[in-house]
C-alpha cells in the first residue's frame, strides 16, 4: 500500500479508466443490487481493478478479488472508490525493492 | 421443491448436498460421482434445479443434491433460496463445499456461511490445475485446520482427488466429530446485538437450527426466512404472520 | 414440540430487533457482509500462496482482449457463428445421404416383404409409406446437423465464450431494457427453446425474465435448424457449385439467425414500452476463466444425447404423425383427400403470406414438434402427388418445385419457421414457468402474429416489385 497514495475524494468506480486500481469507499445502491455487489466481495475497503470495457463502451469488466465482475454504468455510477495513484511516473511495486 | 422428501426413511442412502459458486466445477464432481450425464456449463446460473444422481461407496449408498451454484446464502433470489432452504431443511447429513482454488477468498465467503449453518461440511478445493498455472497453491492442511473440517484438493475433470474426497465424506459421514467448525467473527458491534438475541431465538426454535446464525438472519431483517425457519420448527408460533410471495404476484407487484 | 411457553413472541423480537438496528449508526446487514469477507480474507491469506518468481502469463486477458475488443468483439462473434454453422452444413451432408441411401433403401424391402406376406395395401401405407417414412425423413435429414451443430455450440459454452457474448450485448438489451443475460438463454435456445425458457430463471427481475421467455422462440432451435438448412442449400443456394453452394448457405443461415436475434431486440424494446413496462434492472455477469472443454466427453455426451432424444421423440412424435399423414392423405371425400381439403381450406391465407395451404398444414401438425414438419411437408405433397421416390435434396426441391414453390416460398417457408409459434413443449416449459395461461398465451401469439405480418410483408413487397 506504500506505493499508491489514495487521492482525497473519492470518485465513481465508472471514472476509472481502464487498466487503473481503486479502493471501494462506499455504496449508493440499494436493495437486492445492493446486497448482490456485496455478495460478491465488493464491500469497503476492497481493491478493484478496471479490466475493459464491452465493445460497445458499457457493461465494463472489473477484477474483484481474483474473480471478473461486469457491470453497468448506472451501478458502478453508485460506488465510490479512491483511485489508487499507479501513473507512469510512480512504476508499479517491484517484489523486493520495497522501502 | 420437496426437500423433505428423504428424511424420515428408516434406510435411506446418505444424502449429500453439493454447494458451491457458479463455474466452480460443481457440475463436473457431480457427474464424475454419479455419472448422470448432466450437462455442466461455464456459466452462472446453469443449475436452476437440484439435481439428484445416487453413488455408492464402500458398500454405502448416497444420494448426491446438486445445488443451484450461488455466490452467497443470503440475498434472495431464486438460486440462493433453494441452495440455503437445502443445506437448512433438507438437513443433508453432509454438505460438500466446491470452491475454486484461484478465487479462494470469494469462495470462502460462501464456505464459512455454510459452516455457520452446519458443522457436517466437507471443504473441496476444486481446479488446483488452473490455479498452478496462474502459480497459486492452497495449503489444503492449513485450510482444514483453520476451518475446521476436512479439505480435500482435486482436479475434478481430470478424476484427480475425487476417491480422497469420497473418503473423507464417508468418514465425515461416520464421525462428524465434536469440534465446532470455524465461526465467522464479526465486529464487535455485531457480536453484542448478536449475544443478546441468542437466548431469544433459541426460545422460538430450540436447538434445531444454529440460534448464532438465526440471530444473525434477524440482524440481516430477512423476516421471509425467518418466518420460514419458526414455521418450520415451531409452527405454532407465527401462525398468520407466513408472507409467502408467489412468482405470480412477484410479478404483478412488479409490473 | 415441548411444552415451552414462549415468553417472546416473534413479533416481539422483530419489534427489539428493529430498536436495535435502528440505535446503530452502522447497516448492521452490510456490516455482517463485511465481517464474513474479513473472515475468508484472513484465511485464504494464510492458505494461499503464490509463487513470486514465474510470472503468470494472463492468457485470460490477452483472449478476451480479442473477443471482447471494440474493433474485433462484434465481427469474431459472427464468424464464430457463421464457422458453427459452415461446418455443421459441411458436415452434415455425407451422413445425411448415407443415413438417406440407406433408410430408403430399405423401405422397398418392407413394402415388398409386407405385400408378400398379404399384408393389405393400407397397412402398407400406414406403416411403410406413413410412419417409417416420416421416420427416416427426420434420421436422415434432421438428426446429422443436430449431431453436429450441439456439441459445437456445447464446446463455446464449455470454453466460457458465452458470458462473453453477454458482456458484449449488453449495452443494446439495456437499450431494450433487458437483461444482458438474456443473451445466453437465447444461446440455450440454439439447442432448444424449451430449455432456453427454463434457463431464464438465471434472469433476476421477473420482467425482463418474462421478456426473455416471451421471445426465446425466436432463436432457431436445433428442431427447426435443419429445415433452415435444407431450405437454404437447396434454393437460395440451388444454382450454384457446391463449394460456393455451402457458403452462401452459410451466410443465409448467419443473416436468418440474426435477423432472428433482431427481431428479439425489436420485441423486447417493444414489450419493455407496452406490456412489460418498467425499468430496466441491474447486470451483475461474472466472466468465469477460459477453460479447455474436455472435447472426447462433450462430443460423446451431445451425440449419445442429442441422438437418443432425436430418436425418441422421432419414434414418440414423427411415427405417429407420419401414419396420420398417410391416412388423411388417402382417406378420400368426395373428389379430394381429407389432407388435399384442409390444404386446400388454408391455401388463400397461406398464398396470403407467401406460402401454401400445405406448408402452413405442415407447420400446424408439426406444433408437437419442429423436427417433423419439413417430412410432413414432404409427405403431404407425396401423398397428393404421384411422386414416388427420392434421396437426396435436389429431388426434394424438384418435389417442391412441382408443388409450385419459387424462391419466395423458400424465404418465407424459413422466415415463417424463424418466427412462429412454439413447439408445444416450448409452451407447455413457459406455462411451468410462469403458472399463467395469459403468458403461455402470448408466448404463442406473439410468435405467431409476427411471423404472419413478416411473411405477409414480404410475400407482397416481392410480389408488388414483380421480382416472381
Amino acid at each position: 500500500m506504500d506505493h499508491f497514495t489514495k487521492t482525497q475524494k473519492a470518485i465513481p468506480l465508472s471514472d476509472i479508466p481502464v487498466g487503473a486500481t481503486g479502493v471501494i469507499a462506499s455504496l449508493n445502491l440499494n436493495g437486492l443490487l445492493r446486497r448482490r455487489v456485496l455478495d460478491l466481495g465488493m464491500v469497503p475497503g476492497t481493491f478493484v481493478e478496471c479490466l475493459r470495457q464491452s465493445p460497445s463502451g458499457d457493461p465494463t469488466a472489473y477484477r474483484v478479488r481474483g474473480t471478473t465482475i461486469a457491470l453497468r454504468r448506472e451501478s458502478t455510477d453508485q460506488i465510490a472508490v479512491y483511485q489508487l495513484k499507479m501513473g507512469p511516473e510512480t512504476s508499479p511495486p517491484v517484489p523486493g525493492k520495497e522501502g | 421443491m420437496d426437500i423433505k422428501l428423504f428424511t424420515g426413511h428408516k434406510n435411506r442412502p446418505h444424502v449429500v448436498a453439493l454447494a458451491g459458486n457458479p463455474n466452480v466445477g460443481k457440475s463436473t464432481i457431480f457427474n464424475a460421482l454419479t455419472g448422470l450425464r448432466q450437462h455442466t456449463g461455464n456459466w452462472p446460473g446453469k443449475t436452476v434445479n437440484n439435481a439428484r444422481g445416487t453413488f455408492s461407496y464402500k458398500n454405502k449408498s448416497f444420494l448426491l443434491v446438486d445445488l443451484p451454484g450461488t455466490y452467497s446464502l443470503l440475498a434472495r433470489s431464486v438460486e440462493e433460496e433453494i441452495a440455503r432452504d437445502f443445506i437448512c431443511f433438507g438437513q443433508p447429513d453432509l454438505t460438500i463445499v466446491v470452491l475454486a482454488a484461484s478465487s479462494l477468498e470469494r469462495n470462502l465467503n460462501l464456505a464459512l456461511q455454510v459452516l455457520e449453518i452446519t458443522p457436517r461440511v466437507v471443504i473441496c478445493v476444486n481446479l488446483l490445475d488452473e490455479a498452478k498455472k496462474n502459480n497459486i497453491y492452497v495449503d489444503l492442511e492449513g485450510l482444514s485446520k483453520r476451518l475446521g473440517v476436512p479439505a480435500i484438493g482435486t482436479v475434478a475433470r481430470t478424476g484427480q482427488g475425487l476417491d480422497e474426497l469420497l473418503e473423507a465424506v464417508a468418514a465425515r459421514i461416520e464421525d462428524p466429530g465434536t469440534n465446532q467448525p470455524r465461526q465467522v467473527v464479526y465486529s464487535q458491534e455485531v457480536e453484542e446485538i448478536v449475544a443478546f438475541l441468542i437466548p431469544q431465538v433459541q426460545r422460538l426454535v430450540g436447538t434445531a437450527i444454529n440460534p448464532r446464525w438465526l440471530a444473525l438472519r434477524l440482524l440481516d431483517s430477512d423476516r421471509a426466512f425467518i418466518e420460514k425457519i419458526v414455521q418450520h420448527f415451531n409452527p405454532q408460533l407465527c401462525i398468520g404472520t407466513s408472507s409467502e410471495i408467489s412468482f405470480d404476484q412477484h410479478l404483478e407487484a412488479v409490473i | 414440540m415441548n411444552e415451552v411457553e414462549p415468553l417472546k413472541t416473534l413479533s416481539q423480537i422483530y419489534t427489539e430487533v428493529n430498536r436495535i438496528s435502528h440505535s446503530t449508526r452502522i447497516n448492521l446487514s452490510d456490516q455482517i457482509v463485511a465481517d464474513i469477507y474479513a473472515n475468508a480474507a484472513q484465511i485464504a491469506n494464510e492458505v494461499v500462496v503464490r509463487n513470486p518468481f514465474s510470472a503468470s502469463c494472463d492468457w485470460d486477458a490477452r483472449v478476451d482482449s480479442i473477443l471482447t475488443s471494440r474493433l474485433l468483439g462484434y465481427p469474431v462473434m459472427i464468424l464464430l457463428l457463421g464457422l458453427v454453422f459452415w461446418i455443421t452444413l459441411q458436415g452434415a451432408n455425407i451422413p445425411s445421404e448415407m443415413l438417406a441411401t440407406v433408410l430408403f433403401g430399405l423401405e422397398g424391402k418392407m413394402s415388398a416383404w409386407l405385400l408378400q406376406v398379404g399384408a393389405p395395401d393400407w397397412l402398407n401405407g400406414v406403416l411403410v409409406l406413413g410412419m417409417y417414412k416420416t421416420l427416416a425423413w427426420v434420421v436422415a435429414v434432421m438428426l446429422p446437423p443436430m449431431a453436429i451443430f450441439f456439441p459445437l455450440f456445447t464446446l463455446l459454452e464449455d470454453l466460457g465464450y458465452l458470458p462473453r457474448v453477454a458482456f458484449n450485448l449488453d449495452n443494446l438489451f439495456k437499450k431494450a431494457r433487458s437483461c444482458g443475460k438474456q443473451a445466453l438463454t437465447m444461446c440455450m435456445g440454439f439447442g432448444c427453446n424449451a430449455a432456453g425458457v427454463t434457463s431464464c430463471r438465471i434472469i433476476d427481475s421477473p420482467r425482463e425474465r418474462l421478456i426473455a421467455v416471451l421471445t426465446n422462440n425466436f432463436v432457431p432451435c436445433n428442431g427447426r435448424f435443419p429445415t433452415l438448412l435444407a431450405m437454404a442449400t437447396i434454393f437460395v443456394a440451388g444454382g450454384l457449385a457446391s463449394s460456393a453452394q455451402m457458403i452462401v448457405a452459410t451466410a443465409v443461415i448467419t443473416g436468418l439467425v440474426l435477423i432472428g436475434i433482431g427481431v428479439t431486440f425489436l420485441t423486447s424494446w417493444c414489450l419493455s414500452r407496452t406490456i412489460l413496462q418498467g425499468e430496466v434492472s441491474a447486470l451483475i455477469l461474472e466472466l468465469p476463466p477460459y477453460r479447455r472443454p474436455q472435447i472426447g466427453a462433450v462430443i460423446y455426451r451431445s451425440i449419445i444425447d442429442r441422438t437418443i432424444f432425436v430418436l425418441m421423440r422421432a419414434v414418440v412424435v414423427a411415427a405417429p404423425a407420419g401414419a396420420l399423414i398417410w391416412i388423411l392423405g388417402n382417406v378420400q371425400i368426395g373428389q379430394l383427400s381429407i389432407i388435399g381439403h384442409l390444404a386446400h381450406w388454408l391455401n388463400p391465407f397461406g398464398q396470403l403470406i407467401g406460402l401454401d395451404g400445405f406448408i402452413l398444414l405442415a407447420f400446424i401438425l408439426g406444433f408437437p414438434a419442429n423436427e417433423i414438419v419439413l417430412p410432413i411437408l414432404i409427405m403431404s405433397y407425396l401423398a397428393v402427388g404421384q411422386m414416388t421416390e427420392f434421396q437426396s435434396l435436389e429431388e426434394l426441391r424438384r418435389l417442391l418445385v412441382t408443388n409450385g414453390w419459387t424462391w419466395l416460398t423458400a424465404v418465407n417457408m424459413m422466415l415463417f419457421s424463424l418466427l412462429h409459434w412454439p413447439c408445444a413443449t416450448t409452451l407447455l416449459t413457459v406455462f411451468k414457468e410462469t403458472k399463467s395461461f395469459k403468458w403461455t398465451f402470448m408466448a404463442f401469439l406473439l410468435p405467431t402474429t409476427i411471423a404472419i405480418t413478416v411473411c405477409f410483408s414480404v410475400a407482397q413487397l416481392v410480389r408488388s416489385l414483380g421480382l416472381v
